[in-house]
Order: structure tokens, then C-alpha cells, then sequence
């Protein structure tokens, strides 16, 4: 009765297999129909064309998005990081009066539904001159991604063995150096996975890009996507919508895979070890 | 301190007062560089968190409309709290919240625990199942959503046409159109989301149980059944509740799968959909703020609940 129950499981697995990827899979085939192939079901394309590719790629518009959301992820993750690396060495290593309190609030920081602060930083962000530009962006999405970048960071730097810092103190090392010459190295895996995870944030806010800009010239990726439209509302070109989701996805989708380990391990430390 | 608790002997050619005095000066030295370091952190929160946070709370209080928000604004009390509460549509919206939030981290959960708990079995292909499982978090909400409106389509979608050949339906639904569908639709979307996060951290619960504990049950001959609702279960129930705390946070404040999906339509709309309506749609930003801090303080509630839940670990070293 063994092999019963070992079908049975791998029935299960492959189950899960095409209920996870099946919705790409068909984001895939879509992309490369046009034309009244589109509106037919088949699993596997018949007659598979890039020309919805070729069409996406020379969109001005989205070649644009694509750049500004890089521009505004790799800042914000850069960002975050030289700053979350320099608190997460006082939250993981001193013990110091209202530790306990910082720790809170950056947590609760990090619950905060964006939609509170959003009439606020638009009264902001237009005070600073900032609206409907890049550098607006990223500076409210710092909100959203230093907390986390520092809980993140927090998880790893307890991690590494105290004795390390006692011998560079013996040695003489300032608090500086301990951080930038000792511990900085022995991150790099961290910083890589915390900046993929503070990068994919980033890269996928809607909320904050939808309103704090205007022109298309000034659109991420994911704002762009969803304002992609055909001449009316009842055509929209779907073939081009998933060549681009299709282009903006297999990215992540491979960052995601080749750091999964990390990931996994990021995406734990911040949320069940505390 | 940890560092400086088991601090070797200082060189033995000096006196030990020298050594008293190294140590406290390190101990201070330790704490005036911690808070140098926590600065740009702390300033970068209060003007990106704490300074919105106050201006929604102000704006809230006040008749602020999008086009006259440079000028002077005039106090007009609970006036905006009122005109929100007495809105049948933000009842609406808040229902719609609410039952979205529950059905989809009910089925997350559960379909999260079922893929746990085959990833933390031992076979060939797990590697596969993992990175496969992983595909739905990595693909952007906003992406997600699009592919699923496609896949939704009511004339050429893929699930009517799955459903009508597995003879479940006889003919096309438009899943999106009616409210009772379209809630089903959203929180398909999102559990298919959302599923993997649930589940990669209920198998880091599983593997936190040590395996001579399973050893121990197998001797005395418990059921597969039994092993799993008297040991494993009880053993990951802590995980599995800060893992629904934080996917509940997450789903109450839902914006983008029902802004692609659906649009700002109300009647089908969470909370926030309502707010950024009333905000950006129609302008009005004393209302508008209102409906967002009352959100704010009802999700408020929600994180002290998270707060309390993961408070034993918050404080080791």
C-alpha cells in the first residue's frame, strides 16, 4: 500500500506545483498570441509571436517606467541600508535606556496602514516641492521600507558571535570601526538579502506611486501596468499587458529564485523570531 | 553590554582602578555612540512617519479640499468623523474589509499548513516545490491582479472556460461584475498571493520542533492523525498566530488588488479604497483624512494585538 500513498503525495505536490505557477504560465502563453488567437483558450500557443514584445519594448512610456522604478527601488534600498546598518548595530549589540522603546516603535512603524499618512505626506511632499517626482517617491518610501530594513538587519547582526566585537575593542576599535570594518564584511550576504527585500517593496508599490505622481513621464512600473489601455475601456490590449508583465516579472522572479535560502530566511527572522 | 560583561583582564601592569575606569568609560562611550547611530534612523521615521501621521490627523480636524490645501484651512472639530460615520457606504466599505480580511487569511492559513507541511517532508523535487510555491510572492500585487482580471475575463477567460468544461458552470460568469462574485474573485486572487508567505512561515515553525520529539510519539504508536493534532499542532500554534496577525494587518489595509481588479467602485471597496476616494477623487481631504485615521486606530488595535503576541521574544538580547 506504500506506492498508494507515495501517488497520492505526489499527486498533492504537482497540485501545488500548478496552482502556484499556472497563473504565470497563462500570463506567459497570452503574451504570445495577438490577433484572434487572444481570445481563444489553448494551453500551448499555436501560432507563437514576440510581437506584442516588440510593441511593449518600443513604448517610450514604459521603457520609461521600467527606468524610473529601477532609479527609485536601488535608491530607496541604498538608502535604507546605510541607514538601517548603523542603527541595527546599537539595537542588537548595546543595551542602552529605551531600547525596548525604539524597538516598538520602529515595529508599529511598520504595521502603519500606508493610507494614514497619505493626505499628510501629499501636504508634505507638495510643501517640499516634491510632488510628481522621483525623489519624492523615493523619500516616502522610506516609510514604507526602513522599518523592516532595520528589523531585518537587527535579525542578522545578533547573530554574529560577541566575541568578535570584545577582541576588536581589546584592539582598540571604535564603535565606527567595529561596524564598517568588522561587522560590514561579515554582512554582505545580509545587506544583499535585506536590499532585495527592501528593493522588491519598492519596486511594488502602487498606493503612494498612483498619488504622488501625475505625468506619465513620472510613472513606476506597477502604475504604468495598470493604467496600460487600448482605445476604449472594453479593449484592452491584453496581448501587451502581459508581454509587460511578463518582461518586469522574470526579474524578480529570478532574483527570488537564486536568493530563495536568504529570503526565507529574511522574510522569517522579521517576522517570527521577533 | 553583552560585549563588555566578559571583557578579558585588562593589562595586569596597570592598577585596577585604571581598569574600573576603562571599563566604565567603554560602558558610556558604548551608549553616546548607540544613539549617534540610531539618529539618522530616528529623524529619517519622524519626518517620513511621525510628520505625515500628525498632517492626516490635522487635516482630519479641519474643511481642507485638495485644490485649496496652500491656503489658510478653517477648524472644523468632529464634523468630518460624523459625516463618515454617518455614510452608509463606509459601513459598507468597512463590512467588505472585514469579510475579505477573514476569508482570506482563514484559507491562507489553512492552505498555508498544507503546503507546510509538505515542504517539511523529505523527498525529491522539494527544492522544485519550494521555488515553484515562491513564484506567486515574487510576481508584483499590482501584476498579479492584471493576470488574474484576464484570467477572470467573462468572455475569454480561463476559469469560465476550465469551469464550463469541468461542467461547474453551464455558462459564462462575470466573476468582477457583482458584488457577491467579485468579493469571492479578490480573495482568491489574494490567498493565491499571499499563500506563500503563510506557508514558508509555518515551515519555519515545523523546523524549529526537534525530530527526536516525533521519534518519541512513533514509538508509542500515535497515528499520523494523532501525532499531528497532539504534537505538531499545539507546537507551531505560536507561529501560526503571529503569522495571522500579520497577514490580518496586511489584508485589512488592502488597496491595490481592488483598485486593479474592481476600480474605486464602493459598493465592492475596502476602507482604504474609500478613503483614497474620498481624498483624491472627490477632493475632500478633512473627510478623506477622517476616514484614514479612523483606519489608522482600528488597524491601530490590530498591531497592539501583534505587539502583545510576539512581546516574550521582544526583549532577549
Amino acid at each position: 500500500m506504500k506506492w498508494v500513498g507515495k501517488i497520492a503525495f505526489y499527486f498533492l505536490v504537482t497540485l501545488i506545483v500548478f496552482y502556484a505557477v499556472f497563473p504565470f504560465y497563462w500570463a506567459v502563453v497570452t503574451s504570445l498570441k495577438n490577433g484572434a488567437d487572444l481570445f481563444k483558450v489553448e494551453w500551448i500557443p499555436t501560432s507563437p509571436t514576440l510581437v506584442n514584445y516588440r510593441s511593449i519594448l518600443t513604448t517610450d512610456s514604459f521603457l520609461q517606467s521600467v527606468l524610473n522604478s529601477v532609479l527609485v527601488a536601488g535608491a530607496t534600498s541604498l538608502f535604507a541600508l546605510l541607514i538601517a546598518i548603523l542603527s541595527s548595530y546599537s539595537l542588537s549589540r548595546v543595551r542602552f535606556r529605551g531600547r525596548s522603546l525604539v524597538l516598538l516603535t520602529i515595529l508599529s512603524v511598520s504595521m502603519f496602514p500606508q493610507i494614514a499618512v497619505l493626505s499628510g505626506m501629499f501636504e508634505l511632499i507638495r510643501w517640499l516641492g516634491l510632488y510628481n517626482t522621483l525623489s519624492g517617491l523615493t523619500f516616502c518610501y522610506m516609510a514604507l521600507v526602513l522599518p523592516f530594513t532595520v528589523w531585518v538587519m537587527r535579525g542578522f547582526m545578533k547573530s554574529i558571535p560577541k566575541e568578535l566585537e570584545e577582541a576588536a575593542i581589546l584592539d582598540g576599535c571604535g564603535p565606527t570601526r567595529i561596524v564598517f570594518q568588522v561587522f560590514f564584511p561579515l554582512m554582505k550576504p545580509a545587506l544583499a538579502t535585506t536590499g532585495l527585500l527592501a528593493f522588491i517593496a519598492a519596486w511594488n508599490e502602487f498606493l503612494f506611486a498612483l498619488t504622488f505622481t501625475l505625468s506619465s513621464d513620472k510613472r513606476t512600473v506597477p502604475v504604468a501596468i495598470a493604467m496600460l489601455s487600448g482605445g476604449s475601456q472594453f479593449e484592452l490590449p491584453w496581448g501587451n499587458i502581459m508581454a509587460a508583465s511578463v518582461i518586469v516579472t522574470l526579474p524578480l522572479i529570478g532574483l527570488v529564485l537564486i536568493f530563495q535560502k536568504h529570503i526565507v530566511s529574511g522574510l522569517t527572522s522579521g517576522a517570527v523570531k521577533g | 553590554m553583552e560585549a563588555t560583561a566578559s571583557v578579558p583582564v585588562f593589562p595586569i601592569d596597570r592598577p585596577a582602578s585604571a581598569f574600573k575606569r576603562w571599563q566604565q568609560w567603554l560602558l558610556y562611550s558604548r551608549v553616546f555612540w548607540a544613539w549617534v547611530f540610531l539618529a539618522p534612523t530616528l529623524i529619517t521615521l519622524v519626518l517620513v512617519a511621525g510628520r505625515p501621521l500628525l498632517g492626516t490627523f490635522y487635516l482630519s480636524f479641519t474643511d481642507a479640499e485638495l485644490l485649496t490645501l496652500d491656503d489658510s484651512v478653517t477648524w472644523v472639530g468632529f464634523k468630518n468623523y460624523a459625516a463618515i460615520l454617518s455614510d452608509p457606504d463606509w459601513w459598507v466599505a468597512l463590512r467588505n474589509t472585514l469579510v475579505f480580511s477573514f476569508l482570506s487569511v482563514v484559507l491562507e492559513t489553512l492552505l498555508g499548513l498544507g503546503i507546510a507541511l509538505v515542504l517539511n517532508e523529505e523527498f525529491r523535487g522539494r527544492s522544485f516545490l519550494r521555488a515553484a510555491v515562491l513564484v506567486p510572492w515574487a510576481i508584483p500585487t499590482v501584476i498579479s491582479a492584471k493576470m488574474w482580471t484576464w484570467m477572470y475575463n467573462d468572455m475569454y477567460g480561463v476559469i469560465n472556460a476550465g469551469f464550463m468544461a469541468l461542467g461547474l458552470t453551464s455558462e459564462p460568469v462575470a466573476w468582477l461584475s457583482s458584488p457577491s462574485t467579485a468579493m469571492f474573485a479578490l480573495v482568491m486572487v489574494d490567498v493565491w498571493k499571499t499563500t506563500p508567505f503563510m506557508a514558508l512561515l509555518i515551515l519555519a515553525g515545523l523546523q524549529l520542533i526537534p525530530k527526536d520529539v516525533y521519534e518519541a510519539a512513533k514509538l508509542d504508536s500515535g497515528s499520523p492523525f494523532r501525532i499531528f493534532f497532539k504534537i505538531t499542532l499545539p507546537l507551531i500554534q505560536p507561529t501560526i498566530a503571529i503569522a495571522v496577525i500579520f497577514r490580518a494587518l496586511d489584508a485589512l489595509r488592502v488597496f491595490d488588488l481592488f483598485y486593479v481588479l474592481i476600480g474605486s467602485k464602493v459598493d465592492t471597496g475596502t476602507v482604504t479604497i474609500y478613503a483614497r476616494q474620498r481624498l483624491m477623487e472627490f477632493q475632500e481631504f478633512g473627510v478623506g483624512s477622517a476616514a484614514s485615521v479612523l483606519i489608522f486606530l482600528f488597524i491601530g488595535s490590530f498591531t497592539l494585538l501583534y505587539l502583545w503576541a510576539v512581546r516574550p521574544q521582544r526583549d532577549e538580547a
